[in-house]
């Protein structure tokens, strides 16, 4: 064993070797969809393309797809420390308490969970503020409503997926007061049928722009089928159905984030925080609005957008009173992050409740 | 020419090698998919066979082995008996799944208490849950005739749903931030199903699995009631005159297949899952299925089945891992599995014969 190591030494030092050494850095990636959803999952995959393309052969990128919530993902996350990754970004909020198991029996190993709240020495937490980007998207449907009933569907009733209908309200209502929200929850991240049966009912209670928090393209093709409905892109541009139905997207853009945090290990640097992200850093991004959308609105919703990035405005800005009527922000206040990262109530002139 | 022709009797030796021809066959056939992927196919077959057993690593995937194939023994071995008897139990899942919020009701309903008697009532509760959802197709099916597999199907979505309403209300951590699922068990000392050896993988839910195919086996074997369902599954009408009463069979089977599910969702809520959540049910009640069929409805064989069913899932994401297969390829190989097994089945009732058939 010495000895080869001896030889391998001298080989790597007459430079014979060079070409077969490991890379320094290896980072593992565990997905909770396929990378071809053409939604959440892609766009982590898209980051770790970024990755390779950033450090070349210096970094080794591993990932492994479709890992169900809970023991399984356990034992990927632990497979991977195995296999000696440094990094691990765990990308669904169902990874929480895995990654934490896993990152304590592995202090050497740094664990990145997308979208929690819980961190230890070697678990940081990153999310993105995709309410900022119902903001723009409220403005815009505001705007595009002919029947003034906007239709949204929603996964699951967790605080991320409320502040997006709230901040998609606010901003519509602002534009447009006679606007009215339909919500239907899918219980569902990525179903294409269960998310077209409820696009279609949603395009019966008269509603003529659908906002979607799941992420297959099935409400795109309902809309375009159905001839005079507008959409947006969800997680992903979802362009394929631009100019028409789909006006508008968020996107997230998790590259230059996992580049950033993979330079971090590799120079040493790497410390445990939470990251949440918004338009201005990047990490949310608008698609092109398409022509389909008069200029006018079209430029009032790249300026709310400019707004956002430079934090001249915040999306939750008083005076906002809850559902029911109390005050929730006085004129001119902001919300805090606390309370928005916990959000479980709708806003004023929401109907209907969240599901408990 | 090439023909079949029909054994006079199964044959004894070729249903016994059929299982071993079925996956070499989908070692072959899975090769050439590896190849045709641009990987070396003899190293992807060593990943998925060989290195969850004796790899570099196996110390700990041996003992993840028994974690992901413990539930799905323990509910092949419940659904086989029913399988056996002709009556069709499709919807262990929800059985599964009931079974998982019964247990954990009992254990946040005595949080943070901590005494003995919470993991047995717990295990009671869990088997209870389950049973009394597999009892609603039993039921329906004696009193009004309906089908049990569409009936037992169906109540998959329905627990599907009540899974999602406990996780977001009633079982919700009040100290979660409003996010969905509860209390973690694994940091709940009284209701832990921790590992009864530590580091060998070996929770009570496996435990209760090698139990199940003991008793399973002398059931089947040495009691009246394996006489019953085997009687019936082969010939009902002797069944008939024999006595049996096809009403009680119905719950019997029923029952008890939906008991262990329950069991293997209580367990594994209480142990490796830890949780009640949304997605906590991963379709363990459906593998199930075809590990039963994999392991011929024996329960010794559906040990077997699920070791082996168990192995190409940790094998398959070790090959992700090391090798960058997608996960579509791992499951087409684990479908080739069961088509195989299915396809040389006939060797089992059929000869293949050679040449003309020769006039009498």
């Amino acid at each position: 064993m010495k000895f080869t190591k001896l030889l391998t030494s001298a080989a790597v030092a007459l430079g014979l070797a060079a070409p077969v050494m490991a890379a320094d850095t290896k980072v593992g990636f565990v997905y909770v969809g396929p990378v071809g959803d053409g939604g959440w999952t892609y766009e982590h995959d898209q980051g770790r393309k970024a990755v390779v393309e950033a450090f070349g052969d210096k970094v080794e990128t591993v990932y492994v797809e479709n890992v169900p919530e809970g023991p399984d993902a356990e034992r990927v996350m632990t497979q991977m420390a195995l296999q000696g990754a440094d990094l691990i970004f765990t990308t669904s909020f169902g990874y929480m308490d895995p990654t934490l198991n896993v990152a304590a029996k592995f202090p050497n190993v740094k664990f990145e969970h997308a979208t929690g709240y819980k961190r230890s020495d070697n678990v940081s937490t990153y999310s993105a503020r995709f309410y900022e980007g119902r903001a723009v998207q409220g403005t815009i449907a505001g705007h595009m409503t002919k029947s003034n009933i906007v239709g949204y569907i929603g996964s699951y009733p967790i605080p991320e997926v409320v502040r997006g209908i709230n901040s998609a309200f606010i901003h519509a209502k602002k534009v447009n007061p006679d606007v009215e929200f339909k919500i239907i929850w899918a219980f569902t991240w990525f179903d294409p049928a269960k998310e077209a049966d409820a696009a279609k009912t949603l395009i019966d209670q008269g509603a003529d722009v659908i906002l979607q928090h799941t992420d297959s393209t099935a409400p795109q093709a309902v809309a375009a089928e159905a001839g005079n409905v507008v959409t947006f892109g969800q997680a992903s541009d979802m362009s394929e159905y631009a100019p028409f139905p789909r006006v508008s997207s968020i996107i997230d853009d998790w590259a230059p984030y996992y580049v950033a945090r993979t330079q971090a290990v590799m120079d040493g640097t790497w410390t445990s925080m939470d990251t949440w992200d918004g338009i201005g850093p990047g990490m949310v991004g608008i698609g092109e609005i398409s022509d389909a959308v008069p200029a006018d609105v079209k430029a009032e919703a790249m300026a709310l957008k400019d707004a956002l990035a430079d934090g001249s405005y915040h999306a939750f800005t008083g005076p906002v009173n809850k559902q029911d009527g109390s005050a929730w922000l006085a004129e001119g206040e902001t919300a805090d992050d606390g309370t928005l990262a916990g959000m479980s109530f709708y806003v004023e002139g929401i109907d209907g409740s969240i599901p408990q | 020419m090439l023909r079949l022709e029909r054994r006079p009797s199964p044959s004894k030796v070729w249903s016994y090698i059929t299982p071993l021809v079925a996956v070499v066959a989908t070692m072959i056939a899975g090769g050439l998919l590896f190849y045709v992927l641009g990987k070396n196919p003899i190293e992807a077959i060593r990943t998925i066979f060989w290195d969850p057993l004796f790899g570099e690593f196996a110390s700990y995937s041996r003992p993840q082995l028994l974690v992901k194939a413990g539930p799905l023994i323990l509910i092949a071995t419940g659904l086989a008996l029913g399988f056996k008897a002709g009556i069709w139990n499709i919807g262990a899942e929800g059985q599964y799944i009931v079974g998982a919020i019964c247990g954990a009701a009992v254990a946040l309903a005595f949080y943070p208490m901590e005494a003995w008697f919470i993991f047995p009532l717990m295990i009671i509760c869990g088997a209870l849950g389950g049973m009394a959802w597999a009892m609603i197709p039993a039921f329906l099916k004696v009193r009004f005739g309906t089908n049990e597999i569409l009936v037992s199907l169906m109540l998959v979505y329905v627990a599907e749903q009540l899974l999602a309403a406990m996780s977001l209300g009633l079982l919700k951590n009040p100290e979660g931030f409003g996010f969905p699922g509860s209390r973690n068990l694994q940091h709940y000392p009284s209701a832990f199903n921790a590992e009864v050896f530590a580091g060998t993988g070996m929770h009570w839910g496996v435990v209760a699995a090698l139990i199940a195919v003991i008793m399973a086996y002398i059931m089947l074997g040495r009691h009246v009631l394996g006489f019953q369902i085997r009687l019936t599954g082969e010939a009902p009408r002797a069944a008939g005159f024999a006595g049996v009463n096809t009403a009680r069979l119905v719950m019997i089977c029923l029952g008890l297949s939906g008991a262990l599910a329950g069991l293997a969702g209580m367990f594994e809520v209480a142990g490796p899952a830890g949780q009640v959540s949304i997605d906590f049910n991963v379709g363990y009640g459906f593998t199930a299925i075809i590990v039963a069929f994999l392991g011929r409805l024996n329960p010794l064989g559906i040990l077997l089945a699920g070791l082996l069913m168990a192995l190409t899932y940790i094998g398959g994401e070790l090959a992700q891992l090391t090798l960058g297969l997608p996960s579509a390829a791992i499951q087409v190989f684990q479908g080739m599995l069961l088509f195989f097994l299915l396809a040389v089945d006939m060797l089992t009732n059929f000869r293949i014969r050679f040449g003309k058939k020769e006039a009498v």
